[in-house]
């Protein structure tokens, strides 16, 4: 078979796909250009207008829109440095002998399949309620005033949510870059004379770097999107502690009507995320080169 | 001084016992080879040695002391690995001197240590590379300097050459061998490859089945066997094993021949009848296989090149000098 033929048969039958994805991928990212360059508010239909730039610089100088990328990096921070700090303990337990450990890893690994929304419901009425919730109820227990959680600290409320979310992904990437850990590199540095914590720093550290580059790569990329935690726990607030940018485009939407200015707001969110990715490559990226 | 010592060594793991009690004393400085089929236990012997794994039972001395109950680094013994087990994200630098680095040597001492193990080795323009930047033998150099820099009592190695191609092997195997005699440390080298355990011992550990069969010199083992087993394992290639009633001639239930041990004749001489089933020309020897009717197939070894082909029938006449005898459970009758 000639090598052209079969390049000119993979490329009609790939094509159909490439092509409806592209559609899938344009047509709604054209609709949001053409969207933020108008007036279009719900509230006043029929009264769309070309407005330029204006809904950018609206969005821009809302003092909200600097409040919640504030929130955004905070959050994505606190979740990334929470999963991993804690995913790397946990993955070396998991990568231990005992009884039972495929059960314990399945439960480990258990919340990562838990809708969002449910579990953000669950963390709000049965973990962190103040009066019926079981941190309440353990407060009470030791003669503590319970913590009302989403009003005293809810930036951080939503923070553990979430790291309890994503820590079962952090901890099986790194539980399988463990176990692919050849055992004679480790029984090498046992007869170099390394101890425990020499052998974790000087060999199991750095044969971790590339699976936490991806664990923070990935993560990234959905931590800058968090909405479901937000809304169903406290809604953006108290005022904009829990407000942030993919939260705050919903609120110029469907809280406030305005189509154009939540428009100009997506396509913001699309250059923070680009500037982001373009750190996070240039800074942890370099650990992927084989 | 590197004298090691086993007395009643055993290894159960579970149920399954994989070395059922080994003595054996190994003097300081030579270099002896545990050689064996897969599965005889020869590298959990070597494991045991390194303290990789504990012994269920017996004693390991090293230098008198018994060091069952020491972990591997205070043995004072240094392993190279089948893999190389190199540290991939270290540098040749950082490979070799980390063992140092952990026994909490100074700086500019680990640098002067690593680049003499280096220079031994040719590793001196590698320094600062990466493992994956070096060929197969290139590593295993660096495996053998991360041995060598400690200057253990003992090396051990574990089938270190297995992974080489056939060139690099033979070339491997005499620089390992000089630089041991140069170091005159003692070594134990575990091979399943008996040509590797013929050229590089000067003792050899025949194992099976978690026992030692033999020890003793590679010639002692080639020319007085003392079962079956060492015969038909030492000398490629094997043996030819005849029963009935040759060997009863004999006085033996057994009797062995080795193939450069059977004079070839055109037919109609003495000895054993037979046709040629394959005849093997490789200029320097001939290997021919004959099938000797109740006798089973024989192999004979002619130097240099001999024009017999398969069909032909010949007649092979052993060695009288030569015939090693066995008893009934297969051990080596002596006269």
């Amino acid at each position: 078979m000639a090598t052209r033929q079969t390049q000119f048969l993979a490329r009609s039958l790939l094509s159909p796909a490439v092509g409806l994805l592209f559609i899938w991928m344009i047509v709604p990212l054209a609709l949001t250009l053409y969207f933020s360059t108008l007036h279009y508010s719900l509230l006043d239909p029929g009264s769309e207008e070309f407005v330029g730039l204006e809904n950018f610089r609206y969005f821009l100088t809302d003092p909200a829109f600097l409040a919640s990328l504030q929130n955004t990096l905070v959050l994505v921070g606190s979740v990334l440095a929470l999963t991993i700090l804690l995913g790397i303990p946990l993955a070396l337990l998991l990568d231990q002998p005992v009884v039972g450990r495929n059960f314990v890893r399945l439960m480990v690994i258990a919340p990562f399949f838990v809708m969002p929304t449910v579990s953000a419901l669950v963390w709000k009425n049965l973990l962190m309620h103040p009066v019926s919730g079981l941190f309440a109820w353990l407060a009470k227990l030791v003669g503590l005033t319970p913590i009302d959680w989403f009003n005293d600290v809810p930036l951080f409320s939503v923070i553990l949510i979430v790291a309890w979310q994503w820590l079962p992904f952090a901890t099986l990437i790194l539980l399988t870059a463990l176990q692919s850990l050849d055992e004679e590199q480790k029984e090498a540095a046992e007869m170099d004379g390394a101890s425990a914590v020499s052998t974790f720093i000087y060999i199991t550290l750095p044969h971790l770097a590339r699976p936490i580059t991806v664990v923070i790569l990935i993560e990234t990329i959905f931590l800058l999107t968090v909405f479901a935690e937000i809304f169903v726990t406290t809604g953006g607030g108290p005022g904009l502690q829990t407000t942030n940018i993919a939260f705050l485009i919903y609120s110029q939407a469907l809280i406030q009507f305005d189509v154009g200015s939540a428009s100009a707001g997506g396509l913001v969110a699309v250059v923070i995320a680009n500037i982001v990715a373009f750190f996070l490559v240039r800074i942890v990226g370099r650990n992927l080169e084989a | 001084m590197g004298q090691i010592t086993l007395q009643g060594v055993q290894k159960s793991f579970g149920p399954v016992h994989i070395i059922k009690g080994a003595d054996l004393d190994i003097a300081d400085g030579s270099f002896v080879v545990f050689v064996g089929p897969s599965g005889c236990g020869k590298t959990t012997l070597l494991r045991l040695i390194a303290g990789l794994e504990d012994v269920t039972g017996g004693a390991i001395l090293i230098d008198g002391k018994n060091v069952v109950d020491t972990p591997p680094a205070k043995r004072g013994l240094s392993m190279v690995f089948q893999s190389y087990a190199l540290y991939p994200h270290m540098s040749v630098r950082g490979n070799i001197g980390f063992g140092l680095k952990m026994a909490g040597l100074a700086k500019d001492e680990i640098n002067r240590k690593v680049e003499a193990a280096a220079a031994t080795l040719n590793l001196t323009p590698y320094l600062e590379r990466k493992p994956r930047e070096l060929s197969g033998g290139q590593r295993q150099r660096v495996a053998i300097g991360r041995a060598i820099v400690r200057e253990p009592k003992a090396f051990l190695f574990d089938e270190p050459l297995s992974n080489l191609d056939a060139a690099l092997r033979v070339q491997m195997r005499i620089e390992v061998t000089r630089l041991q005699k140069q170091l005159g440390t003692t070594a134990i080298y575990v091979t399943h490859d008996q040509v590797e355990a013929m050229t590089m011992a000067d003792k050899i550990v025949v194992l099976n089945g978690g026992k030692i069969e033999q020890y003793g010199s590679p010639l002692q083992l080639y020319e007085r066997p003392a079962n079956l087993f060492v015969a038909g394992f030492i000398g490629s290639p094997k043996m030819n094993f005849v029963t009935g009633e040759s060997a009863a001639q004999k006085g033996a239930a057994t009797i062995g021949v080795r193939p450069e041990h059977l004079k070839i004749e055109r037919d109609g001489g003495g000895g054993w009848q037979g046709t040629i089933a394959v005849a093997e020309h490789l200029g320097s020897d001939t290997f021919l296989y004959v099938d000797a009717g109740p006798l089973g197939m024989l192999t004979a070894r002619y130097i240099g090149e001999l024009s017999l082909h398969a069909g032909d029938r010949v007649s092979l006449v052993p060695d009288p000098a030569r015939i090693h005898r066995f008893d009934q459970s297969g051990n080596a009758l002596r006269n």
